[in-house]
């Protein structure tokens, strides 16, 4: 029997992922090394760890306006997160997201970074009449 | 969202496919933020340096650029924050050809939009600062919450793209600080000591962003002794937004929406947090405690004021910076420091002025691994809290102690 638990808002397409989790915030300029694809910044809880193509579970978007382009160029050379899951959203991560043609949701009635295991296979559907994340 | 007939006009390409993008783009945003209509905007300001652009982001501007004039021009005043370089001293900070190549193309190509190349995120001090009640799409989150927070604009953080798409359509998604609810505070903050030196205000800004927690929380100051000037709240908003994700604050009896508590606080019950002397001197000493000495000194982010211009030169007077000093100010600043003789005085001393760019927008990582630099000093809070992830150890120290390092082979005191 799988878990699931719905977001405020979705956008993107459907994916599944191994999930990267922790209670930290998300900033593509703050915290990674866009050419490694790890998480760069030795405060961050995932720091040395590689998002590529990993579900990020993450508690809030934090941070400057860059990510908003970062994404696009991530995107473009494939060294990129498979999703976005966020407690906290911001208007940056939309507009990044939607350039990017990426997949994020947001907004939970739990801390959804309590809620996903660190490395569970997670699927998420943004477009669902209420989006989700649910445990595979 | 609703639309208007011109809204649907524009969706549906009677503007072009650059107008029509970027509604679209717009409409998608302001869904997932539960915009129900758009707001018409007076300026709007964006954020590309191409560090953050690269090439494909470049390549995407190129699209727009290429089309015809009556398809690609912006229709409000739409500026730009920091560029990724200072051509005149990009041999100094080792930037690469192909960065410089890069640039070019990315101002040829906002120039092409008709985008007016102001390269700097202090634009509320030097170009056009929004009046109360403005509606803005102003990218850098600086510019947004000294905006919001001292002037009384109403602006959301407009990454790029977005703040592009207002520039092309003249409106925004009306959603978040655009609303009346949003703009109540939802913590309170009592100060119990008010910061003398720019550095102190930044980590106040820094506190005050890591206690708030996230974009939706707007904290209430109350408790500080005096005004602040325009650069000590450039200094503590940018830092409450890096640190923190915040685009609004208010300081009780000193910001215009907040002259008394209760126009910010109208009922309830807020958490309060306590701050004194002792968490921004714990906060400060958290980033210094692990070095002895610094490979640079950097004073940026925000860009400088005419102001603190003239004080890094009259602390430079008589002396000699022996490790690089860089010192990043606007276009529309350096003039007048030129003029002034602050420029002669500061490059006299051994310090570097750059005009236009911004450290952290800069390829800072590049420019670490080809000059060696590792440890850095600077009196900004924000700078402090970007450039770890760039593989920095920064200090952050009052500008009178990064100007003495400076000038002590980069040992600190």
């Amino acid at each position: 029997m799988s878990k699931i638990f719905h977001a405020t808002a979705g956008m993107g397409r459907t994916v599944q992922g191994q999930a990267l989790v922790a209670k930290d915030g998300f900033s593509a300029r703050y915290d990674l090394d866009r050419i490694k694809g790890v998480f760069s910044r030795p405060e961050h809880k995932l720091s040395g760890e590689s998002y590529v193509g990993r579900v990020l579970v993450l508690d809030a978007a934090k941070g400057g306006v860059a990510t908003a382009w970062m994404l696009y160029e991530m995107q473009a050379r494939g060294v990129m997160p498979a999703a976005l899951v966020l407690n906290a959203v911001n208007p940056i991560m939309a507009q990044g997201v939607a350039l990017a043609d990426f997949t994020m949701i947001s907004g939970f009635d739990c801390d959804i970074t309590q809620a996903i295991p660190n490395g569970a296979t997670v699927e998420i559907d943004p477009n669902a009449e209420r989006p989700f994340i649910r445990l595979v | 969202m609703r639309l208007t007939d011109e809204e649907l006009a524009m969706r549906a390409g009677t503007f072009g496919p650059a107008v029509a993008w970027a509604i679209d783009h717009q409409i998608k945003v302001g869904t997932y933020l539960g915009a129900e209509d758009f707001v018409p905007v007076a300026q709007a300001h964006i954020m590309a340096d191409t560090e953050s652009l690269g090439l494909a982001g470049v390549e995407w501007l190129e699209r727009w650029a290429k089309l015809p004039a009556a398809q690609r021009h912006v229709r409000i005043p739409t500026i730009t924050d920091p560029r990724g370089t200072d051509f005149a001293s990009a041999h100094k900070l080792k930037h690469q050809p192909w960065m410089l190549d890069l640039e070019r193309r990315a101002i040829a190509a906002f120039e092409a939009l008709g985008v007016l190349m102001t390269d700097t995120c202090i634009n509320y001090q030097t170009i056009m600062p929004p009046v109360r009640s403005e509606h803005c799409a102003y990218g850098d989150t600086g510019v947004v919450i000294y905006s919001n927070s001292v002037c009384g604009a109403r602006s959301n953080f407009e990454g790029g793209p977005s703040a592009l798409s207002a520039g092309l359509t003249g409106r925004t998604p009306r959603y978040g600080f655009h609303l009346d609810e949003h703009r109540l505070a939802t913590l309170i903050v009592q100060v119990g000591f008010t910061p003398r030196e720019l550095n102190e205000w930044g980590a106040l800004g820094g506190i005050v962003g890591k206690l708030a927690g996230d974009y939706w929380q707007v904290p209430a100051l109350i408790g500080l002794d005096r005004v602040p000037t325009s650069d000590e709240m450039k200094h503590f908003g940018a830092a409450a937004a890096s640190y923190g994700s915040l685009a609004l604050f208010h300081m009780i009896g000193i910001t215009p929406e907040a002259q008394r508590l209760d126009e910010v606080v109208p009922g309830g019950e807020l958490r309060t947090h306590d701050v004194g002397e002792a968490d921004i001197c714990a906060f400060q000493a958290g980033y210094a405690k692990a070095i002895d000495s610094v490979d640079l000194v950097v004073f940026s982010a925000p860009q400088l004021s005419l102001m603190e211009m003239r004080r890094v030169a009259e602390l430079l007077d008589g002396r000699r910076a022996t490790i690089p000093l860089f010192i990043a100010t606007s276009p529309q600043v350096k003039p007048d420091a030129d003029r002034m003789g602050l420029t002669a005085r500061i490059e006299a001393a051994g310090g570097t002025v750059l005009a236009g760019m911004c450290f952290y927008q800069s390829y800072a990582r590049e420019m670490a691994e080809a000059n060696g630099w590792k440890r850095l000093g600077t009196n900004s809070a924000k700078l402090t809290n970007i450039l770890g992830g760039y593989g920095y150890k920064p200090a952050l120290m009052s500008m009178e102690a990064c100007v003495a390092a400076a000038c002590a082979g980069g040992k600190l005191a």
